[in-house]
């Protein structure tokens, strides 16, 4: 019953938001419509534990063996949790900044959180891949409909890219379907009902994981991310990066390792070492961002690769750190893009070199700027610091590859550097003399302050108490390992 | 054969109806209710109601397959109608004869899905290409629409004659034009038959426009009248593919071994030139042009495949693509701008339109939710599923990869641009027809098991 209450309440209120016309009533409609969902997805999570509410199955394509099948595992839970969280603090946040054609905007919003949520949710392959695809229609039209100077180009960038790589994943779904002994699409069949040589997992390995790389990103697919993260809309910019990214991150965690373990343990350091090559890539190219929002975007690139590292490692520490650090990352990068938002919205730009002395005149988005910078460079305390830590530790005693130390090594060097391009950017938006743009700046207002004081308590209480997320992904957590290749054979 | 008598029938009275004064209005509503007879003929059929029997003397065998290929084309004829048949009285002024070649048309698209003899092939594919000769032609002081009808003529006898001789060859080896016994008595590739395969291969792949015999399509479809072109895109087209598949099939089902290859590098090479040549176009209409060869690259699958699931691949293509190209012509022909830049700003002036034909772009360009996704992915699990084509899947879908890229101009022009919007004429009538293509494209594309349960249902 959940997972249908999840997708339908934002599919059903995103048709119904293309047809209110006043900004007003378009920006309330949703922001009920999320709040609704949020409560679901609370209620799923305390009042109603039993198995019966968390999964469905209908038939849908009974021809070809799919089912309109879906199931909340702990990571499930926990990722819709977030999406839920995020989409209310998107349209809280942006509640008084005025949107053209509000209707259509907040219709797609929706539209898209229903097919993330979808796709967090789907227990049947092909059923995800309709999700899959189907969130990224409403994220095309929001950045091409509402974003920058550059939007049209960029956006078809990325929707190529992303296509290409979800083409890609369809072959290899279809590839493994035939594969399966009960032909069918489901999950389990998936885990159980299959036998693939480790030839052949060697090249499928890479048809799924071209399109959960795109998605993340991992280097060198990375380079659709900053253009797009700088162009679209501020609010569809931290959908994408707070969670549409983390899709990526569950497809090779769900879909990927479980079901060729013998490629994901043989590709391990090739992949690992993509991800530290994008991570230490994409923390020098953040040290020379001018544009806020690029900086965050390279950052961004960073920290996943970092999480990606870490469920290659395929250590316990390794992937709990993994899952709480999907939760945190999506609550620390949205917080940013909501003060980079303001700070857009306040001064007229985005560009650190236009900015200076903003400490002045507006202490409370001083004070909330650093908090979350910090707990994007994962100081203890903060939220990050928990899962960085365990990643770190995971990466470091991974039995699978002869690396571990190394990796660690430059893990930790590309930390150090977040470190550095972080602490520069505190400097030279905060401190400093004041100019043209800073001097009149006025500080924030009260939906910022809420949600942002929200965001700040879940950033300390998970810093200082993370058991319940561990006690909520412990499931999945056994689950994937138990199927994937965790000692060197 | 409910199809074949009444569509031939209808196309007779059709012509009879030309006799009455100021008959345009009179001959759009026969049409319409010709499309409507039509559909309800072959859903009696389905039900093994026959209104006519002969003895078909091993010519014809009705099957299934056909019967549900014959009722997709009389439901895209229908919609057809419905939005574009009032677009004919801007190309010329003998309204009803247009009508009634286009049902002679239907009754050879009947033929073509249901014959087992070669000779009923030939006839078939003569009875569709000579009036779409004539439909090509009809702004008759229109020089490019004239260009059109001559170079589709000359290129259509050029590859009926290849055919021809196809027949030829093959009946001299064989001993027989009856598709089951060419079936049983060849078995093995004699020059005299391999040759006459070849050339059959060659000409049915000129009729679907398939590369390297692809090269009248974008001149002819850009010359004609919108309203035809969006006909020969998709009836036409499809119907000369179910021919294609069938003859394919049951006749050279058994060799498959020794054409395989070169299906297969046809395909690809339709996939590739159709897909890139598309990019660089400056006008909508020869841009579908294109488009219509690359998805023809797809419809190929299911001839390489050669399985089930290609077959039903086939059906689902066919319908999803003909929706699709019918409501984007159907918007195109009220239009006087073909060019990108004349769609600029369409959104902010009709919403609904510019929704209905963004759709049909998402369709074809294959995204999930629309029947163009199901249909290309029967396609590519027909291909997966019969082995060894991995490099022509991944082909396949580099290209449809591409293709977004040009689909997705349009939606960038209608929704993302600005510009003065062009004069645009429709009735309420129009709207709703389109809205119920945007409708099935969606539905469809959720529950594709509306067109494959048809199938299946009446198998058992």
């Amino acid at each position: 019953m959940i997972p249908v209450l999840l997708i339908l309440i934002p599919l059903i209120a995103g048709c119904v938001a293309f047809m209110l016309k006043s900004d007003k009533a378009a920006k309330s409609w949703s922001l009920l419509a999320s709040l609704a969902t949020l409560v679901v997805a609370v209620l799923g999570l305390t009042a109603l534990k039993d198995y019966s509410y968390h999964h469905i199955d209908y038939p849908w394509l009974e021809l070809l063996g799919s089912n309109f099948s879906l199931a909340q595992d702990g990571m499930g839970k926990m990722l819709t949790l977030l999406t839920a969280i995020s989409y209310v603090a998107v349209f809280a946040s942006t509640w008084k900044t005025e949107q053209p054609k509000s209707g259509a905007y907040h219709g797609f919003m929706l539209l898209m959180q229903a097919g993330i949520t979808g796709v967090f949710l789907a227990a049947d392959f092909l059923l995800f891949y309709f999700f899959w695809e189907l969130a990224l229609i409403p994220a095309y039209f929001l950045c091409s409909g509402w974003g920058g100077e550059r939007r049209i180009q960029v956006t078809i960038k990325f929707f190529i890219y992303t296509f290409i790589g979800s083409l890609f994943m369809l072959v290899g779904i279809l590839i493994l379907y035939f594969k399966t002994t009960t032909h069918d699409f489901a999950l389990t069949s998936f885990y159980q009902n299959i036998f693939v040589p480790a030839k052949e997992q060697s090249w499928l390995f890479w048809l799924f994981f071209i399109a959960f790389a795109i998605k993340m990103p991992i280097f060198p697919f990375h380079t659709w991310q900053p253009d797009t993260y700088e162009q679209a809309p501020i609010g569809t910019t931290m959908i994408l990066s707070g969670v549409m990214v983390k899709m990526g991150i569950f497809g090779v965690i769900k879909w990927l390792a479980p079901i060729l373990p013998t490629a994901t343990w043989a590709w391990g350091d090739t992949v690992s070492w993509l991800c530290i090559i994008g991570m230490i890539y994409a923390s020098l190219l953040a040290m020379v961002q001018d544009s806020l929002r690029r900086l965050v975007a390279y950052s961004s690139i960073a920290h996943i690769g970092l999480m990606c590292l870490a469920i290659f490692s395929t250590t316990d520490q390794g992937m709990n750190g993994v899952m709480i650090q999907m939760f945190n990352h999506g609550i620390n990068v949205i917080g940013l893009w909501i003060i980079v938002g303001y700070i857009e919205k306040q001064f007229g730009t985005a560009k650190i070199s236009e900015l200076g002395g903003i400490a002045q005149k507006a202490p409370v988005l001083s004070i909330l700027l650093v908090v979350f910078s910090l707990a994007n460079i994962a100081l203890p305390l903060t939220n990050s610091f928990v899962g960085e830590f365990l990643m770190f530790s995971g990466v470091y005693n991974s039995t699978i590859t002869k690396f571990s130390t190394l990796f660690t090594a430059c893990a930790i060097v590309s930390i150090i550097l977040a470190a550095v391009y972080t602490l520069n950017m505190l400097r030279r938006v905060l401190f400093g003399d004041m100019n043209a743009n800073t001097v009149n700046a006025v500080d924030m207002s009260m939906n910022y302050k809420l949600v942002l004081s929200v965001f700040v308590i879940i950033i300390l209480a998970l810093g200082v108490y993370p058991q319940p997320f561990f006690e909520l992904t412990s499931d999945t957590v056994t689950n994937i390992l138990s199927r994937m290749i965790t000692k060197t054979p | 054969m409910n199809a074949i008598i009444i569509s031939a029938v209808w196309g007779v009275i059709m012509m009879l109806t030309g006799l009455v004064k100021d008959n345009r209005t009179l001959g759009r509503n026969m049409a319409i209710a010709g499309g409507g007879l039509l559909v309800l003929a072959n859903l009696l059929e389905l039900q093994n109601t026959r209104l006519f029997s002969f003895d078909l003397s091993g010519m014809l065998k009705i099957t299934e397959f056909g019967l549900v290929f014959n009722l997709l084309v009389s439901v895209c004829i229908l919609l057809y109608f419905l939005v574009s048949a009032s677009d004919f009285q801007k190309s010329g002024k003998d309204v009803p004869e247009y009508f009634a070649l286009i049902f002679f048309i239907l009754c050879g698209a009947a033929l073509a899905t249901s014959f087992t003899n070669l000779l009923i092939l030939f006839l078939a594919i003569e009875i569709i290409s000579i009036p779409t000769y004539i439909l090509a032609g009809i702004e008759k002081n229109n020089l490019r629409s004239n260009e059109a009808s001559m170079k589709y003529f000359l290129m259509g006898c050029f590859s009926t004659g290849v055919m021809l001789m196809g027949i030829a060859l093959i009946y001299g080896s064989a001993g027989s034009f009856y598709l089951p016994d060419i079936a049983a008595k060849v078995t093995e590739m004699k020059p005299m038959f391999s040759i006459g395969l070849m050339l059959m291969l060659i000409s049915m792949a000129f009729k679907v426009s398939v590369v390297p015999f692809h090269f009248w399509t974008p001149d002819v479809y850009d010359g004609a009248p919108t309203v035809v072109t969006s006909f020969m895109a998709t009836i036409v087209k499809i119907a000369a593919f179910a021919a294609f598949y069938l003859l394919f099939k049951e006749g050279f089902g058994h060799l498959s071994a020794h054409w395989l290859l070169y299906a297969a590098i046809l395909t690809a090479l339709t996939l590739v030139v159709g897909n890139i040549t598309a990019v660089f176009q400056q006008s909508v209409k020869r841009m579908l042009a294109y488009s219509s060869i690359a998805q023809a690259g797809f419809m190929m699958f299911a001839i390489v495949a050669l399985n089930p699931t290609g077959k039903e691949g086939l059906l689902i293509y066919a319908v999803g693509y003909s929706l699709a190209t019918i409501g984007v012509f159907s918007v195109l022909a009220k239009l006087k701008d073909h060019s990108f830049e004349g769609l600029n700003g369409l959104a902010s002036r009709h919403p609904v339109i510019a929704a209905a034909v963004a759709v049909c772009m998402l369709s074809l360009a294959g995204i999930p939710g629309t029947v163009g996704f199901m249909a290309k992915f029967y396609m590519l699990s027909a291909a997966v599923k019969a082995g060894g084509l991995l490099w022509l899947v991944i082909t396949g879908i580099v290209c449809a990869a591409i293709s977004v890229y040009y689909y997705f101009k349009v939606i960038q022009a209608m929704y993302f641009k600005q510009g003065e919007v062009q004069e645009f004429q429709y009735s309420g009538g129009f709207k709703i027809s389109l809205l119920v293509i945007t409708v099935l494209i969606v539905l469809l594309g959720i529950f594709p098991g509306l067109v494959t349960g048809l199938l299946n249902y009446f198998l058992l």
